[in-house]
């Protein structure tokens, strides 16, 4: 009861928000960045700020801070935020306020990142654009869209492409929906790193590195990353060669990867389509590097791999050793790439009739040389049950 | 003898004002300003000034911090105004809580050949009753007034760096909400600079009339090493440095809280402090290196690559940087060499 109350009154507060809220207009033209940075301070919570149509020439980055703002262009091809001649700021647009919605405009060269919004909860990307023109560069900036420390994040209809890290990167979150959207020649398409519960599905990934990440890393301040489920999405020619300045974790990521699953707890890979991922298809490892945090798990656990379409793949992996185990394997490698390392019994799962490889090692970081390549020997999972996960209805409700 | 030079100056100023201006005569601090709710357009509306940044209110407490944030080489005045009848409390760290009422200015200027100090923007933080607001403002052609500017500004600047480089940069006016990227707190805005054992008093009657009224969390306050002390040990120095460069962001509870970097935090040999710490989100901000730290090689260590670059998406600090602190550098550099 006091539940129906709780919803009763949200319903009210976001029926009553747009009767007060003011429509703010910016135009492209002539001093584009101030109009618009100033609309952007000056919005009181619950506006909406509407973007022309046209390409607004930005000199610094934008920043917005007001709760309840929605940004609204014309279109993702049709309003354009070009930071090609930036001077200034990590990123192309800064959110730091709750319950933004960023809708139906691009970001063309930012020289960081895209978009990011850190600490900003219950955010809406929809519809919305980043790419640099260039194509894959090591000079391009690290991510697209970029939500970082934020309870409720909904990524949908959106299009990455060129980013030099992830196209769209979740960073120390929860409560996360990515769908429908498109990333391509980036190096990572999607990765979730050190967040929880969240749904990924729908989505196309195609011509990055690697196609979907999911990742836990040492030595930050929100670890623990785990319940994601990848459904559904087409995960097809992940062919590009890293382009990611070394140093950045990415880097690592081999060229040719579909699905990467790197010390998590609870992710679940199903349904997806997977093809001509040349390294595998789906590959999932502990963490590789010497790491100092007493907190950390280094260890993938109880990671789900349901029924998925697998096509060719394996068939050029980025291995050492790769011309011996492609005869081993009679031309092309097994969709579920494993290193075998297992923290306490509860690594990997495999549903009925899926295949796979193990490097067959024992220990977080060891040697590959170390390594003794097999089939993967593992009892078939017959049902799984897995949490709901994903953002709050009424992120999606907000752009109905 | 320098000391007497400005003061003539000043006076000398000071009566020209009054004697040809009679809109240059001091007003007093306009408290019901300060304490709101609108934002001034105008910095004369608070009454901090009279005609001129080179004439603050008199009531007005002028300090200088041991260790200042690199601002390209900018001249920094810093003044502090507390209402009648109120005090600071100076917390265990040092770290002052103003009172509602009170306000934070400081100015940015460069000098001329001829040593004049040309003063750009000012920028002030008001202690308002629901929170610190940050408000940037630029100072008119004639320098008479400073005009409020929510959305920043650039402005070409040209002026000789103190090993005489002549340097032509586009410098940044911080907009609203870059004040608060800096200023953040647990998302709420809050002061920097003032801690209480960092800071020194031009007046000696300030430093007593602050203290005079003030609470002490603790007595016994001692100051961090100066970056630019010669006679105190580089990893003091050093980490005194990051602390007044970096660590309003990358605290816990900064606009970095998400690097894993932290500078507000004693600085030694383990991954929050940078040493054999991966990059999380740099992107090209790595420059191809492995480490923000690596012990013995600053050449490769992503933390002298970033605070060297001028390059957005590279350069660190994200905003306020549009030239290289060499000697700041030099400092860094140093420390990393030698350690192992």
């Amino acid at each position: 009861m006091p539940r129906m109350n709780l919803l009763c009154a949200i319903a009210l507060a976001a029926m009553a928000a747009p009767l007060a809220a003011e429509v703010h207009e910016v135009a492209s033209g002539d001093g584009a960045q101030e109009r618009l940075q100033e609309a952007l301070i000056l919005a009181q919570p619950g506006d909406e700020i509407v973007l022309g149509k046209g390409r607004f020439a930005m000199t610094d980055g934008l920043s917005l801070d007001v709760d309840g703002v929605t940004v609204r262009g014309a279109g993702m091809d049709e309003t354009v935020l070009d930071f090609t001649g930036q001077q200034g700021a990590g990123e192309g647009l800064l959110v730091t306020s709750d319950n933004v919605t960023l809708r139906d405009f691009a970001v063309e060269n930012p020289k960081g990142d895209g978009i990011k919004s850190k600490g900003a909860d219950n955010i809406v990307y929809s519809r919305i654009r980043v790419t640099w023109t260039n194509g894959p560069s090591p000079n391009n900036g690290a991510y697209g869209i970029y939500p970082v420390e934020s309870t409720g994040v909904l990524v949908t209809g959106s299009k990455v492409s060129g980013a030099s890290d992830a196209g769209i990167y979740v960073g120390q979150s929860r409560d996360i929906t990515v769908r429908n959207s498109i990333v391509e020649a980036n190096v990572a398409g999607i990765e979730i790193e050190n967040s929880r519960d969240a749904l990924v599905e729908n989505n196309i990934a195609t011509r990055n590195t690697g196609g979907l990440l999911v990742f836990d890393l040492p030595n930050l301040p929100v670890m623990g990353g785990g319940n994601v489920i990848l459904r559904r999405n087409l995960v097809i020619d992940n062919d590009t060669p890293n382009f990611a300045p070394p140093g950045n974790i990415v880097a690592s990521v081999r060229r040719g990867t579909g699905i990467l699953v790197m010390a998590n707890d609870g992710v679940l890979i199903e349904d997806n389509i997977l093809d001509n991922n040349p390294t595998a298809h789906v590959m999932v490892i502990a963490y590789t590097q010497p790491f100092d945090d007493e907190r950390y798990n280094p260890y993938a656990r109880n990671v789900m791999v349901g029924d998925n379409v697998f096509g060719r793949g394996g068939d050029d992996p980025q291995i050492d050793g790769k011309e011996m185990l492609l005869a081993a394997f009679g031309g092309a490698l097994p969709p579920v790439m494993w290193d075998g390392v297992v923290e306490d019994g509860n690594g990997l799962m495999l549903a009925h009739g899926v295949q796979g490889w193990t490097l067959n090692l024992s220990r977080p970081g060891q040697s590959l040389v170390e390594a003794q390549p097999g089939p993967i020997d593992l009892v078939e999972t017959e049902g799984w049950a897995f949490p709901e996960v994903g953002a709050p209805d009424d992120l999606e409700s907000r752009i109905q | 003898m320098k000391r007497i030079g400005v003061t003539l100056f000043a006076v000398a100023l000071g009566l020209a004002g009054a004697v040809a201006v009679r809109a240059d005569r001091p007003v007093p601090v306009q408290q019901a300003v300060i304490d709101g709710p609108a934002m001034p357009r105008t910095l004369s509306e608070l009454g901090f000034f009279t005609g001129s940044p080179d004439r603050p209110a008199d009531s007005l407490i002028a300090y200088e911090l041991g260790n200042p944030l690199f601002s390209d080489y900018a001249e920094k005045h810093r003044y502090i105004h507390l209402p009648q009848g109120v005090a600071i409390k100076v917390g265990a760290d040092g770290r002052i809580a103003f009172p509602v009422g009170a306000a934070l200015i400081k100015s940015f200027g460069y000098r001329d050949g001829s040593g004049r100090l040309d003063t750009l923007e000012t920028r002030v933080f008001l202690h308002r009753a629901d929170g610190w607001l940050a408000l940037p403002y630029v100072w008119n052609e004639a320098r008479t007034d400073a005009v409020l500017k929510v959305a920043g500004a650039r402005m070409p600047v040209s002026f000789a760096d103190p090993s005489g480089e002549r340097l032509d940069i586009s410098y940044a006016v911080p907009n609203k909400n870059q004040c608060k990227q800096c200023h953040s707190r647990d998302g709420e805005l809050s002061p920097i600079g003032p801690v209480w054992q960092e800071m020194s008093f031009p007046r000696a009657a300030d430093r007593k009339r602050l203290m005079d009224d003030a609470w002490f969390a603790k007595d016994g306050l001692f100051a961090q090493a100066r970056w630019d002390d010669p006679a105190k040990p580089l990893a003091e120095r050093a980490g005194a440095y990051l602390k007044a460069n970096c660590a309003h962001c990358h605290s816990r509870t900064g606009a970095a809280s998400n690097s894993g970097l932290f500078y507000d935090e004693p600085v030694g040999p383990h991954p929050a402090s940078g040493y054999l710490k991966r990059p999380v989100a740099a992107g090209r901000g790595s420059g191809s290196f492995e480490f923000i730290i690596e012990p013995g090689h600053p050449e490769r260590s992503i933390l002298l690559y970033r605070m060297h670059s001028l390059d957005p998406g590279v350069a660190m600090p994200e905003i306020g940087r549009a030239t290289v602190h060499k000697e700041g550098m030099d400092l860094l550099t140093r420390w990393i060499a030698e350690m192992d």
